[in-house]
């Protein structure tokens, strides 16, 4: 149970999700899923329910941290179109692994978020595009999916209360950038996953030139909670302008990675120290990543910083979708860079130049740096091609290639230039 | 199969291919499960295999192709009956991927996107799987092995061959 005292909540996706067979209906509903669904469908209305989200201060938690009730209220109404809610379940961002346990150990919390965001926003048809890797956990939605349309809680008039809403799971292919949502809308439509400009935003053109919301698992697992101890109630969890509890994948060199959801506002350290056991050598990290791999590193300066959007901005870097990748001293940094810029260049869909062409001189560089045969030329032509790719094209992801070479630019110069070979005489 | 028996799924597919485009507003957005769909039945996409799906959707073959090649799910040649791959981002190389998949290679005598002569073992890198606190991952077949050492590795691959054999 979630307390309903806002000071006493420590989790709220994550509730429920180590109780056995919590994926089956019956267990789940025992536990309390789907109890608040009548009086929402039957005692709410849209603009309540919009509301209630907007006050509640929930942030996207899928990596942008758009305020989602406000995404919500951009959709127009009466356009005489159908619109569309996807969840965007293509966790593919290097470190995050959150939105996987929900779905596979509760997915019904899933479920029961997007048919409450389905009503909100008068939705018909709902999807939730998961990447194509996650065979068994879309399997484990698609039965879940299939319990809840033989309890009348998916599908024709649902318990009752004159909502109809169907909900499909859709299984990407492989591609990075499809968990751009623009992207994502054209991977399902059957194309390559290729950004759209923007505007028109999804909202008012999106799935099929629709309107389209595109919100991430967490955030749609969130909803439930919201609606049932409201908005004030979960804007007094956390912290200032980061409202609410916060799942942050750790992976890399601690004792005891994992997925552990707390307030926001919680520090790195108490994060990494508290829960994760510690690190595997020293005492304090080398770098962090904070926010998925195309987030800025961080390093020992900050190893307090309060886990929140605004912290992590003022910190240089962002918090992104809460994966957090710790690297020890026995790190190298130069081959941690390298491997990143590998990732960016073979994700990059191609259609901007600055990136299609960026990501591969990054890639190319850094190899030549981790053997030890780059000059200091290429050192400035390193910084200077990734200071020109970011914020030079469709969408972010060059921003993305672009943070881990400057980043190691900036707080590892000396390894940078260690292993620079002078030329020869 | 051989090479000239043109591919066809099978009416049960073709059955819950004509259920799964009902949930879409068109029948482009069931491109992807569909070639999901083949690549299972058939083993990979060869052009004929992608000539029928375009086929079945009504859609053209540059419609399909472009999908099938942008996307790094969907193979156009054969691998090997285990398909391994291998996650060697941030935190599985953190974690020892990369020895990983030298061990791998050197045990099964391939390099990175090879297959063993025997068609069993194809061993290939990937990009991060979203398991990272199972560093390092290992996808077999799409299943996803964790926490994978070279003890691990050695065993399967040993069960693997025996099963074969026998």
């Amino acid at each position: 149970m979630i307390p309903s005292d806002p000071k006493q909540v420590t989790q709220i996706c994550f509730d429920r999700i180590r109780i056995p067979d919590q994926r089956r209906l019956e267990v789940a509903r025992a536990n309390g899923a789907y109890s608040f669904l009548p009086t929402v469908l039957n005692e709410f209305s849209s603009e309540q329910i919009i509301e209630e989200v907007k006050k509640s201060g929930l942030r996207g938690r899928g990596g942008a941290g758009f305020p989602t009730g406000l995404k919500w209220s951009f959709v127009p109404r009466n356009t005489g179109k159908p619109t569309y809610l996807l969840c965007n379940a293509d966790e593919g961002e290097p470190g995050t692994f959150k939105d996987r346990d929900i779905m596979r150990y509760d997915p019904h919390l899933l479920i029961e978020g997007m048919i409450m965001a389905g009503y909100a926003l008068g939705v018909r048809d709902a999807y939730i595009y998961i990447r194509g890797e996650f065979k068994q956990e879309a399997e484990i939605l698609n039965e879940a999916i299939g319990e809840a349309y033989a309890a009348n809680l998916l599908g024709e008039n649902i318990l009752g209360s004159g909502y109809s809403m169907d909900l499909t799971v859709h299984r990407g292919a492989g591609a990075y950038v499809c968990g751009e949502e623009t992207a994502l809308i054209e991977s399902l439509e059957g194309k390559p996953g290729r950004p759209r400009f923007k505007p028109p935003f999804p909202a008012v053109e999106g799935f099929y030139r629709c309107p389209t919301v595109v919100n991430n698992v967490e955030t749609l697992s969130t909803i439930p909670a919201i609606l049932e101890h409201g908005g004030d109630w979960h804007a007094a969890i956390g912290a200032p302008n980061s409202a609410g509890c916060k799942i942050f994948s750790v992976s890399g060199h601690v004792n005891k990675p994992g997925n552990y959801e707390v307030p926001m506002g919680t520090s790195l350290k108490t994060l990494i120290e508290d829960y994760c056991g510690g690190l595997k050598h020293g005492t304090v990290p080398k770098a962090v990543i904070p926010g998925g791999s195309s987030a800025p590193w961080l390093t020992p300066d900050h190893y307090e910083i309060p886990l929140t959007f605004d912290d992590l901005v003022k910190a240089g870097s962002m918090l992104g979708s809460g994966a957090i990748i710790v690297m020890d001293e026995t790190v190298d940094v130069v081959k941690v860079a390298r491997r990143l810029s590998h990732f960016y260049a073979h994700e990059s869909c191609g259609q901007c130049t600055p990136c299609r062409e960026g990501t591969g001189w990054l890639e190319r560089l850094m190899i030549r740096l981790e053997a030890g045969k780059a000059r200091a030329s290429d050192i400035e032509v390193l910084r200077d091609a990734a200071e020109h790719m970011a914020g030079r094209t469709i969408c972010a992801l060059a921003d993305g290639a672009a943070a881990p070479i400057l980043s190691m630019l900036k707080h590892f110069p000396e390894e940078v230039r260690a292993r620079v070979v002078e030329k020869a005489a | 199969m051989s090479m000239k028996e043109t591919p066809r799924f099978s009416e049960k597919r073709l059955e819950e291919i004509r259920a799964l485009v009902a949930r879409y507003p068109g029948p482009q957005s069931a491109l992807l499960p569909v070639l999901h769909m083949a690549q299972e039945d058939f083993g990979y996409l060869s052009l004929d295999v992608q000539k029928h799906v375009a086929e079945v959707l009504g859609l053209t073959l540059i419609q399909v192709r472009e999908v099938v090649t942008f996307y790094t799910m969907f193979r156009e040649q054969p691998c090997g009956k285990y398909l391994m791959e291998v996650c060697t981002n941030a935190s599985c190389m953190l974690n020892g991927a990369d020895e990983l998949v030298r061990h791998m290679c050197d045990k099964l005598g391939i390099k990175v996107g090879e297959t063993t002569p025997d068609g069993m073992f194809t061993v290939t890198e990937v990009e991060c799987a979203g398991a990272c606190s199972g560093a390092p991952v290992v996808q077999i077949n799409n299943v996803y092995h964790e926490n994978v050492d070279e003890a691990y590795i050695d065993a399967f691959i040993e069960k693997a061959s025996k099963e074969d054999a026998a």
